[in-house]
């Protein structure tokens, strides 16, 4: 099982320039977990103190909104193309 | 730029001086800008803005603009309009309209972001400007964009009405249709504007844009004799306007324009896009996104960027939201016509609504002063109202034609007020 994940310029900083990765994650949990162990330090720029997915940050899977598929509870499947944006704006 | 204002982090509080960037390097929050207040404080007063023109400029010490420049284009100081009819209709007895329904140039309190941010593109440098719209701000950033001579590319939803097409395109904008709602235009942007050195105004222009917001709340204030209202109603898609009016009163507050009072604030969203109400209503302090579906396409934005900050404004003031279905809006719209004179966009019939709702509820009394802020004007949506209201035939230029259809109407009138009397006589 892999997924691609997609990192956005401003993340960046907190990956080392890495812009594309892939991950075996299963679901949002694990990739954080994955994206931690890889870059050290990422995980609280994605989850709160409270351990909440930071209420800016807007993930989406194949062009959806993961809050759309159930969030934390949406399990990966092969080929899911995970793109993070920290910050929607518009409006 | 000048040293009056710089972005700040609303979050972890960094400042990050003058940039085209929509939020935090360090923590990912969004950024607004902040300014000296003690020295506008020192500097302003009532009398010095009632000395500048009649436009959003009188309030420039309090907008983004550097010093050096002088903008002159006369966008917004739009009427604010007692609603004595509407207010007997709704049972109370202070109501006022404020109506961006007739702002310049292009008919939405749109106007004012885009005159702001596109100051700033002018700063940063931008040769082009951009934006993802649900139509108004299409139109008020091509509109502008011509004028000040920045070219511009506008994205929207494919299904947005035609009127805010045709009113994009004929300033010579380049028009992009996207077949998806406006979270995803907005997204596609998002990945756009990492790709293009552009200016989007709503972007990565878009605290400078959302400043412009403010000038809602500084005309009610000094339209309304430099008081505060205790009410006002605000319709909500991103969120940013009903924060900002909020941001102008302390602004006002503390420089010392305006005594202190306590403002409730009133958001109004369309059932079928009421993430922001549905989160209010729910006593909750996050919302949760929705796919939109609803004729009030101007407002329709399910992940709405000022969302957390919208409910929060509205929670801690001690107002409520509420929302109104696409039926309920639309006779909104006619509400404020039939008593007012005010033929305003889907949004607006949404904000009347949800007013009229409000004040049934017992959450607006009757002797408080209220604001309903009409943001956006009614020729653009015209075919909300394609079923309300039937185009009637033509009759002859005689006369007897005329007679002959008047004793038809003239009757239809007593038909209907005599089914009217019985219906009123059985309750």
């Amino acid at each position: 099982m892999s997924i691609s994940v997609e990192i956005p310029t401003a993340l960046r900083r907190f990956t080392g320039g890495v812009a594309k990765l892939d991950s075996g994650a299963n679901s949002l949990g694990e990739l954080i977990t994955d994206l931690e162990g890889r870059f050290p330090g990422i995980a609280k720029h994605l989850r709160d103190e409270g351990g909440q997915i930071r209420p800016f940050l807007n993930i989406y899977v194949n062009e959806e909104d993961i809050r759309f598929l159930g969030g934390e509870a949406y399990r990966f499947k092969e080929g899911d193309k995970v793109l993070l944006v920290p910050s929607i704006a518009g409006g | 730029m000048g040293e009056r204002y710089e972005l700040r982090c609303r979050e972890c509080g960094a400042r990050l001086g003058n940039q085209p960037r929509s939020f935090c390097e360090d923590c990912l929050s969004p950024v607004e800008i902040t300014y000296d207040y003690e020295a506008i404080r020192l500097a302003l007063t009532r009398a010095s803005i009632e000395l500048g023109p009649p436009s959003i400029w009188r309030y420039r010490a309090l907008l983004p603009i550097p010093d050096e420049d002088q903008p002159t284009f006369p966008v917004g100081f739009t009427p604010l309009v007692n609603a004595p009819h509407l207010a007997k209709r709704l049972g109370v007895h202070n109501l006022y309209v404020k109506n961006d329904a007739v702002c310049f140039p292009t008919l939405s309190f749109k106007d004012r972001v885009v005159a702001v941010a596109l100051n700033a593109a002018k700063q940063f440098g931008f040769a082009v400007v951009s934006c993802s719209s649900t139509g108004n701000l299409a139109n008020a950033t091509a509109a502008q964009a011509a004028r000040q001579g920045f070219q511009a590319w506008i994205f929207v939803p494919a299904d947005i009405e035609r009127a805010k097409i045709i009113g994009t395109q004929v300033y010579g904008a380049r028009l992009v249709r996207v077949a998806g709602n406006y979270d995803q235009v907005n997204r596609l942007c998002t990945q756009i504007q990492e790709k293009m050195n552009w200016g989007f105004v709503n972007v990565n222009l878009r605290p400078y844009y959302a400043e412009g917001s403010k000038t809602v709340g500084f005309e009610i204030a000094e339209q309304l004799g430099w008081r505060l209202p205790d009410n006002v109603v605000v319709p909500m898609a991103g969120g940013a306007l009903i924060t900002k009016i909020r941001k102008a009163f302390t602004e006002l507050i503390s420089v010392g324009l305006v005594e202190e009072k306590p403002v409730r604030f009133f958001g109004a969203q369309a059932t079928g896009c009421s993430p922001i109400t549905t989160a209010v209503k729910g006593n909750k302090e996050r919302f949760d996104p929705q796919k939109p579906s609803t004729i009030a396409r101007s407002i329709a934005i399910g992940n709405p960027a000022d969302g957390f900050y919208a409910i929060h404004a509205i929670r801690s003031s001690g107002g409520w939201a509420e929302d109104v279905s696409d039926a309920e809006l639309v006779a909104g719209i006619e509400l404020l016509a039939e008593t007012e004179g005010v033929f305003t966009e889907t949004a607006g019939g949404v904000t009347t609504a949800v007013t009229q709702k409000l004040i049934e509820q017992g959450r607006i009394g009757a002797d408080q002063t209220t604001v309903v802020c009409i943001t956006g004007n009614g020729l653009k949506t015209t075919e909300a109202l394609v079923d309300a209201i039937q185009v009637p035939e033509a009759i002859a230029p005689r006369l007897a034609d005329f007679e002959a259809y008047a004793d038809q109407v003239a009757g239809a009138t007593a038909a209907a007020s005599s089914t009217a009397h019985a219906a009123g006589a059985g309750r």
